[in-house]
């Protein structure tokens, strides 16, 4: 032992976490140039993968023609729509659900029971019920969401802290003030976050849909260039994908900010 | 407004097993303008009590009373409580609000009550913060603007200094004792921290251990306003000793003495 004695180390230092974005860029660099390197090798045939500027390359030319635009315009059409659907009648038997103990007895067991089925499985009934047109596409992306943001909501409603609904009623509320005015934001962050989950599986059922049955959309785009063996735009198409994904739960993360101020 | 509980007692129901007996039969009166403290050991039935004058909770026998003139819809009971309860999603001024919105006030004198009140707590500057940009001390005088703004009749609350350090509390004790002085409200306070009961309060009423019935009501006669030199004197301490005795067991029968 030194002279100044033993001095008292951090042992909880590497519980510490720092962020570092550029990490994150870092290695979507290194993957894009590896992808780069092993198509330009020829270790592997342009086929099965070509090096990514190509794809980039094909890409800017149906970007060009304007091809991307009208996939993507139509894939978001029916995102946003059956999204609206989903998650607009979600958040309205959540928060019945939440609220009322016999609404919930007569509905949560039914809930419960079609929940865990795939909704690509019922996509074949929404088409012979309403058709090969947008209205089953639709339906069928309103019903994926529709789960998630309905049994978030519920638990939101449930969750709510009753010393809350307490001080409301202290404070001269009646049963419906003490609905909108606390029971709704203070299950806003549950509900975001059944809304989250709902984005997720929008984009998974809308690629799904565009393939089964569809003349537009990324999804079409991507099966359509398979059939046709043309790696690039298939390539390009989920490159797509990826950039609506981002995009939409960025879109997600802004409204939330602004309408959950108070959460740091 | 005057209020009196009569014969209030609770049991709560389990679902297996026996009930619990929280609050033995407790009859007494608050005076318009007077400010009791309710003092007693942990698990004595104190917030539940307070929560059955609040009508937050039917009481097994019994019944709360209120007398005087009509508060035009103003509450006659408002709570600030042992977790404040303060909305999360509104501002300091929102939460303050929320009771102005409930009684119908017109939008533009709803902000300038809110901010007056605010600034009688000493909360100026801090009207757009939201609580957990608080420190305690300060979601404190929140949470006692925001029930005030509904100027009730009776002011409930619910050891609201509690988890406030020593030198916040003893601030936060002045600042209450000078808002009452200020607006002459009829308060009930919980606590069980018998100096700030005695420093706060024109009475004192002593609740036993579970279930809680009425061991002794105490007269404090103390000057007003209350300044924290009180706190030294003989007469003061006196009462703390008493008051320490009566919560130990030691002496005083249910007859309320000067009650
Ligand atoms: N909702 C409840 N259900 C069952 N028992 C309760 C409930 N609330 C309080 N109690 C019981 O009643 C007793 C008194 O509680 P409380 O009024 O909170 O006491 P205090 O505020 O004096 O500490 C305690 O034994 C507590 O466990
Ligand atoms: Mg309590």
């Amino acid at each position: 032992m030194s002279r100044e004695g033993t001095v008292v180390r951090d042992k909880a230092g590497f519980l510490e976490r720092r962020k570092d974005r550029r990490l994150g860029v870092l290695t979507v660099l290194v993957v894009l140039g590896l992808w780069e390197a092993v198509g330009r090798s020829g270790w592997v045939s342009p086929f099965f993968l070509p090096p990514l500027t190509q794809v980039l390359l094909s890409g800017w030319e149906i970007t060009r023609s304007g091809e991307v635009f009208s996939h993507l315009a139509a894939s978001l059409w029916r995102i946003g729509s059956g999204f609206a659907v989903g998650a607009g009648l979600g958040v309205l038997l959540g928060v019945a659900l939440g609220f009322s103990q016999k609404a919930d007895d007569a509905i949560h067991p039914l809930v419960a029971a079609t929940y865990p089925v795939p909704k690509i499985a019922v996509l074949p009934l929404l088409i012979l019920w309403l058709g090969i047109g947008e209205a089953s596409k639709v339906a069928v992306i309103g019903l994926g969401v529709f789960f998630p943001v309905a049994i978030n909501a519920r638990a939101g409603v449930r969750n709510v802290d009753p010393l809350l609904v307490k001080a409301a009623l202290s404070l001269g509320s009646g049963r419906w003030g003490v609905v909108r005015k606390v029971i709704l934001p203070a299950s806003l962050p549950m509900i975001f976050a059944g809304l989250k989950l709902g984005v997720g599986i929008a984009l998974l059922l809308v690629v799904t849909a565009e393939m089964i049955a569809a003349e537009s959309g990324v999804g079409f785009l991507i099966l359509s260039a398979a059939d046709l063996m043309q790696t690039t735009r298939l390539l390009f198409g989920i490159m797509l994908l990826s950039g609506l994904g981002l995009f939409l739960s960025w879109l997600l993360g802004r409204v939330e900010r602004k309408l959950i101020p108070w959460r740091g | 407004m005057r209020t009196v509980v009569e014969g209030v007692s609770k049991a709560y129901d389990h679902p297996k097993g026996p009930q619990t007996q929280a609050l033995g039969r407790v009859d007494f009166a608050i005076e318009e303008g007077e400010f009791v403290a309710l003092v007693g050991p942990s698990g004595c039935g104190k917030s539940t009590l307070l929560n059955i004058v609040a009508g937050l909770l039917a009481p097994s026998t019994g019944r709360v009373r209120f007398h005087g003139a009509s508060l035009n819809g103003r509450p006659r009971t408002a709570v600030v409580f042992q977790d404040l309860a303060l909305f999360p999603w509104r501002s300091v001024e929102g939460n303050v609000r929320y009771g102005l919105e409930e009684l119908g006030v017109a939008r533009r004198d709803r902000r300038r009550r809110a901010r007056e009140w605010l600034a009688l707590v000493g909360l100026e500057g801090f009207e757009a913060h939201y609580p957990h940009q608080l420190s305690g001390g300060m979601k404190q005088r929140a949470a006692i603007a925001r029930a005030l703004a509904v100027d009730p009749g009776l002011l409930l609350m619910d050891e609201p200094f509690s988890a406030l350090d020593a030198q916040t509390r003893m601030d936060m004790q002045l600042e209450l004792s000078r808002i009452y002085e200020a607006t002459a409200k009829s308060v009930l306070y919980i606590t069980h921290y018998i100096p700030e009961a005695v420093f706060l309060a024109d009475r004192v009423i002593v609740l036993t251990g579970r279930p809680g019935v009425i061991r002794e009501k105490v007269r404090v006669d103390l000057p007003r306003p209350r300044e924290e030199r009180i706190k030294v004197e003989p007469r003061y301490v006196e009462y703390l000793e008493r008051i320490w005795g009566l919560v130990r067991g030691v002496g005083g029968a249910a007859e309320g003495t000067g009650s």
